[in-house]
């Protein structure tokens, strides 16, 4: 929905900080078409699906930033090329300072990728199930040269410790181990490289709440510890909520909002961002009202023209069919991609938006 | 209650395996009166799921029934035979599940599905079965039923199919409606949607039913009253609203102080040390008694009953009169802060 | 506690665990496998030991007395007095020993053949299901292409291909070698098709992704994670896939392209057997058959055994 953010204005708003990560106009599509003799046979035409359509953000150092959409929003694609593990179409991911996709970085990339990490989603995907526990963690200690030997061992323990499980574990294989622990091994595993910046992809939403709970505080604490920088990738608006400094809201692709996390829950802009926070369940039993959402998510290979929520959006207007809304910076600070925010047609406290 | 549509009592589901018979459910007792939605809830592993395949008959081999019994209006249907039994599931209790391709063909249209069901189990004509399944896609909120009857369930998106699911599960009027994590696949903007809809349509028709779910927020948005699994037991049973704003089981509470807040200040979310028992390794006593904050001597010895305090039932030493201190409910040591 | 203490803890712990694991539970449940492990175990330990075995070595010419000629099983004969187990041939050979030492020529054909196609399946299989695209695409066409013909027509193929291009002088001594090429190169595609299935699988996990993002090497990543976890179809194939290269190996000695007659075969034994079927000297056919069939069916129950015991959706 969002056209690429003027990168000049989010360079403008981010100058001064001091930026881990730097998105511009990231853009990544997906070939879907048939195979080359079925699409000559039937005359079909190439198919593609833009999972990314133009996301630009910044990371400041020690903060979280956290995305959150639904699927199709793009997110875990965004995720897996800010860690290098999926090419982009178009744009740049610089970390710090660094094109980790610009071919002329490639020497430099070796020890840059020491400073990144990423935690997954599945903790029973994301460990080798034939490997132990301490060669599972040792693996980049060998990879990046870090320690040798005896001091491999101990580091492993260390970082068992830290993890809050016992140097012993290490002798065991991951099937031993609950989903909860196996998120730590995981965490365990991305810290062995005593990386600066994380890439945490929806960590908890295969877990437990109870156990949820208990690896959100680990991350928390190893955030104030050691200083991290994370990227959190959720659809989870409450945890999302809890964690992040700033959270930026994709829908199909594209950035509907960034905003500092307090500020987008207390007075939500985008008409996306107002009916996501609407759709969360009143778990306090506050009575809050709510207007769900109506309509579902487009099929992504064939997106709405103009702004791509304005489908489902209650305040749509005839520019909303027509004209990809570009991002604009309101005063209290946050980026929002919507014509009737910036024309200020979209009131400031529509019906079913209450004090949260 | 002997008004309960559905009375499950003293229910124990076993699975023999070769190092042991395995207790997956221990002793679940609960009704569900008239009208009513009873949430289950509990986290992976505590039993929810098979609490809702043993009251239809389901459980996966060689899981069984060894003891207690499961009323449907005060006909016992945990002993009927296969037959007797494949008579009372799509008729007298209807079923949704997490996902709704499980439940609908998809060489068939939702028309030939609903017809088909409706005719069946309520003996009408075909023309009248018809427009009864078009008022039905209307009634769960499927736009223009009249031409969306004759698509296939491929044709629908995830949370219109689970909506034509909710549909089949009603549409024979079933006594109950078991719905077991039925919004978990969908998206959280079509979830509340979905849930509303199952709301309205019971309340509408007056169907009991069970909601199981891992996710407070549904049962929040959904239920009457909840049921609290934890390692096969029931923790807690009683009012969605004392449940969810005043627990009385120190994992319930734990539970509720775990799940982020939308109000808080971003404060530490309280833990529950350690995980879920496995069935194999579950302690003596209280089941959660390695894990309680407020643990006693009792509570490692022997297993509490379930007790009635302030209209709810909890079971939990703490609220037996016969220990020292009853606690006050208003100051539990964990809970979730204001 | 010392050091061996300690080691024989540990190896104690491992055999029991090994003998309480799932799979050698449901071997002991099995009594059709405990009995096809103990003939295959039988055949190949006899095989293997065929030298302290064998009352004569049947291809050493010394040992052998025309005058023992088609002596029938277990009779004595009236010319030297010598009895044998299993009879005797036309030259006066023991059919026992013949098979003893025909079976290790099968076997060592059949293992090799298998140890061949299985290097070769396995490590084109990896490249075409973790590196993909045009690699995954070349090996799969030609793959295609040789399943499209019998196994047999594509060894005698080869066979014949690699007599031409031998010289004569070794073209007895490396009949054998040839014979494991042929049959291993005939056998390649199931392994590299079930690997190629198996690595995509592993490939999209989490795992792969967190050792790419470490900078490790596809080939790190293919031979120490992904290898690790396809094993287990490929054991199922190789045992299966055994008993076929054993019957491969017979069928085409038996055809006249395969061991040279100084070194006879199972399959050889046969084929020189059926010449007397019918003037009566029965034992010579049958009993290298019974001991092929017996051979490539006990192999094949315990693939089929090791290919329930392995797959999830059965346990």
């Amino acid at each position: 929905m969002v056209g690429p953010a003027p990168a000049d204005l989010v360079a403008r708003r981010e100058a001064a900080s001091d930026s881990v990560v730097e998105v511009r106009g990231l853009v990544r599509d997906f070939d879907v078409s048939a195979s080359w003799l079925h699409r000559t046979l039937s005359g079909e035409p190439r198919r593609v699906v833009k999972a990314v359509g133009g996301v630009s953000f910044d990371i400041r150092r020690g903060e979280t930033l956290a995305l959150v959409g639904e699927s199709g929003s793009g997110k875990s694609t965004i995720a897996k090329m800010v860690v290098g593990l999926l090419p982009p179409t178009a744009g740049s991911i610089r970390i710090d300072g660094t094109d980790i996709w610009d071919p002329a970085n490639a020497p430099k990339l070796r020890d840059l990728r020491r400073r990144f990490q990423m935690i997954f989603q599945d903790p029973f995907a994301s460990l080798n199930p034939r490997w132990r526990v301490r060669d599972i963690i040792a693996e980049p200690l060998d990879v990046f040269g870090i320690t040798r030997g005896r001091a491999t061992r101990d580091r492993v323990g260390e970082l068992l410790t830290t993890v809050k499980l016992t140097p012993e574990d290490g002798e065991k294989y991951p099937h031993q181990f609950s989903g909860g622990q196996r998120q730590r091994i995981c965490i365990a595993r991305a810290l062995a490289s005593e990386p600066e910046f994380l890439v945490c992809d929806e960590p908890t939403s295969a877990l437990d709440v109870s156990v949820q709970a208990q690896i959100l505080n680990l991350m928390r604490d190893l955030q104030d510890r050691l200083g991290l920088t994370y990227l959190f990738i959720s659809h989870n608006l409450a945890v999302v909520r809890h964690m992040a400094d700033r959270i930026g809201v994709l829908y199909l692709g594209g950035l509907a909002e960034v905003a500092p996390a307090k500020a987008m829950f207390r007075d939500p802009r985008h008409p996306y961002t107002r009916s996501l926070i609407d759709a969360i369940p009143d778990i306090d039993m506050t009575g809050r009202e709510r207007t769900p959402i109506t309509g579902e998510i487009p099929n992504p290979l064939d997106p709405p023209p103009g702004c791509t929520f304005h489908p489902r959006c209650p305040f749509a207007r005839e520019r909303c069919r027509r004209e990809v809304p570009r991002a604009f910076a309101e005063a209290s600070g946050a980026l929002v991609a919507c014509h009737g925010v910036e024309e200020g047609w979209v009131g400031q406290a529509p019906a079913g938006q209450k004090a949260v | 209650m002997t008004d309960a549509v559905l009375s499950v009592r003293n229910l124990v589901v076993e699975f023999p395996t070769r190092r042991g018979i395995l207790r997956a459910l221990d002793g679940i007792s609960f009704d569900v009166g008239p009208g009513e939605i009873l949430g289950v809830v509990g986290e992976s592993g505590a039993g929810k799921s098979i609490t809702g395949s043993a009251i239809i008959g389901l459980l996966d081999p060689p899981g069984r029934i060894a003891g207690g019994e499961i009323r449907l209006k005060g006909e016992r249907i945990d002993n009927l035979p296969t037959e007797r039994l494949n008579r009372i599931r799509g008729k007298r209790i209807g079923m949704v599940f997490q996902d709704p391709l499980t439940s609908l063909n998809p060489l068939f249209t939702v028309g030939q599905q609903l017809a088909e069901t409706i005719q069946h189990h309520l003996r009408l004509g075909e023309r009248e079965s018809r427009q009864r399944a078009i008022d039905l896609l209307a009634e769960v909120g499927i736009p223009a039923p009249e031409a969306r009857i004759d698509n296939y369930p491929h044709q629908f998106s995830g949370g219109m199919r689970q909506r034509v699911v909710i549909a089949l599960a009603l549409c024979a009027e079933p006594d109950f409606v078991i719905a077991d994590e039925p919004t978990t696949a969908l998206d959280v903007s079509v979830q509340a949607q979905v849930i509303q809809v199952f709301r309205r349509l019971c309340r509408e028709r007056g169907t009991s039913a069970i909601l199981i779910t891992h996710d407070m927020g549904v049962i929040a948005e959904a239920a009457d009253r909840v049921a609290v699994l934890y390692a096969g037991r029931i923790a807690e049973v009683g009012a969605v609203r004392d449940v969810l704003k005043r627990p009385l089981h120190p994992y319930t509470q734990g539970l509720m102080g775990s799940i982020p807040s939308l109000t808080g200040e971003g404060e530490r979310l309280v833990q529950i040390p350690g995980a879920m028992p496995r069935l194999n390794a579950i302690p003596e006593g209280c089941a959660f008694n390695p894990r309680c904050p407020r643990v006693m001597d009792i509570c490692r010895r022997e297993r509490p009953p379930l007790i009635d305090a302030d209209g709810a039932c909890v079971t939990c030493w703490l609220y037996d009169e016969r220990t020292e201190q009853p606690p006050a409910r208003e100051a539990p040591a964990v809970g979730r802060p204001a | 506690m010392d050091v061996r203490e300690k080691l024989v803890q540990r190896l104690s712990r491992r055999i029991y665990a090994g003998w309480d694991s799932d799979l050698a539970h449901s071997f002991r449940s099995s009594p059709v496998t405990i009995i096809a492990a103990l003939v295959a175990l039988t055949i190949i330990l006899a095989a293997i030991f065929a030298p302290w075995i064998a009352p004569q070595n049947p291809f050493d010419p010394r040992q052998l007395n025309l005058m023992d000629g088609f002596t029938p099983p277990g009779q004595e004969n009236p010319f030297t007095g010598n009895t044998f187990l299993l009879g005797s041939d036309g030259q006066g050979r023991d059919v026992f020993s013949a098979i003893l030492y025909g079976a290790r020529v099968s076997l060592f054909v059949g293992f090799f053949a298998v140890l061949f196609s299985l290097v070769l399946g396995v490590t084109l299989g990896l490249i075409a299901g973790y590196v993909g695209g045009r690699a995954d695409a070349v090996i799969m066409r030609i793959a295609d292409v040789q399943l499209t013909f019998p196994v047999i027509l594509v060894a005698l193929l080869i066979f014949g291909v690699a007599r031409g291009f031998l010289p004569p002088q070794h073209r007895e001594a490396m009949a054998v070698y040839v014979l494991i090429v042929a049959i291993g190169l005939s056998d390649w595609v199931q392994y590299a098709r079930t690997v190629r299935g198996a690595t995509m699988v592993q490939k999209s996990r989490e795992y792969v992704a967190a050792a790419r993002l470490i900078g490790r090497s596809p080939f790190a990543i293919m031979s120490r994670h992904v290898l690790p976890n396809v094993t287990e179809p490929i054991l199922v194939i190789a045992t299966i896939s055994l008993a076929l290269a054993i019957i491969a190996e017979a069928t085409l000695s038996f055809l006249g392209v395969g061991v040279p007659p100084t070194q006879p075969s199972l399959g050889t034994l046969i084929r020189f057997g059926q010449g007397f079927l019918f003037s009566g000297e029965w034992w010579i056919l049958l009993f290298p058959s019974l001991t092929l069939l017996a051979l490539a069916l006990s192999v094949n129950l315990l693939g089929d055994w090791l290919r329930e015991a392995l797959n999830p959706r059965l346990r």
